[in-house]
């Protein structure tokens, strides 16, 4: 358990690795693919890959030569529940605004043009 | 009631769409007067906006200070492009974390919906990149949150397992 954690700290802290995890929620991809846009040698992508994949941060399948990668549920998990706070956050701020809007009502009467 | 939607549209924008029992004069007003921006514009429960600067005037500034009341918080600069009183708001907007994000463009538009008014609020992303950087340095945020979380508690529990 304390491995598990220890690895899953080490590989978030490392930017270049946040990103491919951002690439990878876009959807599967490969070394190749994810090499591209970090202009990295696929060795040094395929390092990062497995520093995730021991973390259980990403899943790798077999796919002839190819070992594609995407988000492991977990990560996938995280990645929702952002989503959720996001619009959770906005609810709350419309939920107030909501309020706000009901003072504004009755306050007409009592304005002056 | 889930009043809100929020989803990602093609591979730049984000769309956000809320009913309101209020007119669009009254919802355009409470997008464009401070006094009232700083009673609802501020997230989760907790959270406070102690500096709200709302010039709304094409070129006008704006610039949204927000504090969680325990020396955390982040700001918002953005400008106005143009203002269609009561019926639609374009500006642009960029998050200092502290860094600033890539400029999101942002097309409110309220438009008469029975006595109420429906909402749509459309950013536009300059590229499919920076959409899922936006989404990912907000799931960067919360796993840190969550995994700092989970090591305070682990700590709290008496060390490790």
């Amino acid at each position: 358990m304390t491995r598990d954690l220890d690895a899953v700290f080490s590989a978030l802290a490392d930017p270049t690795r946040r990103a491919i995890l951002a690439r990878l929620a876009l959807g599967e991809a490969t070394v190749m693919e994810l090499a591209e846009p970090f202009e990295m040698s696929q060795p040094a992508v395929s390092r990062h890959l497995k520093v995730l994949e021991t973390a259980g941060l990403i899943t790798r399948r077999v796919n002839g030569t190819k070992r594609p990668c995407r988000l492991a549920p977990e990560a996938i998990a995280e990645i929702d529940q952002w989503l959720n706070w996001m619009r959770e956050a906005l609810a709350k701020n419309y939920d107030r605004l909501d309020e706000v809007l009901a003072g504004m009502d009755q306050e007409k009467g009592k304005e002056k043009p | 009631m889930s009043r809100l939607t929020l989803k990602t549209e093609g591979d730049t924008h984000v769309v956000v769409t809320r009913r309101f029992a209020a007119p669009p004069q009254a919802v355009f007003r409470a997008h464009t007067e401070t006094q009232l921006i700083q009673k609802w514009m501020l997230g989760p429960d907790g959270w406070t906006m102690p500096v709200c600067i709302n010039e709304p005037k094409p070129g006008g500034k704006i610039r949204y200070e927000w504090s969680d009341g325990k020396g955390g918080g982040f700001y918002l600069t953005g400008e106005f492009i143009s203002l269609e009183p009561f019926r639609r708001i374009v500006h642009v907007e960029r998050m200092h974390l502290p860094d600033p994000t890539p400029d999101n463009h942002v097309e409110t538009v309220f438009e008469p919906d029975g006595e109420g008014t429906l909402m749509t609020m459309r950013m536009t992303l300059p590229d499919a990149e920076t959409r899922s950087a936006m989404l990912a340095t907000g799931m960067e945020h919360g796993m840190e949150a969550s995994y700092q979380r989970l090591e305070e508690t682990l700590k709290a529990t008496g060390q490790s397992g």
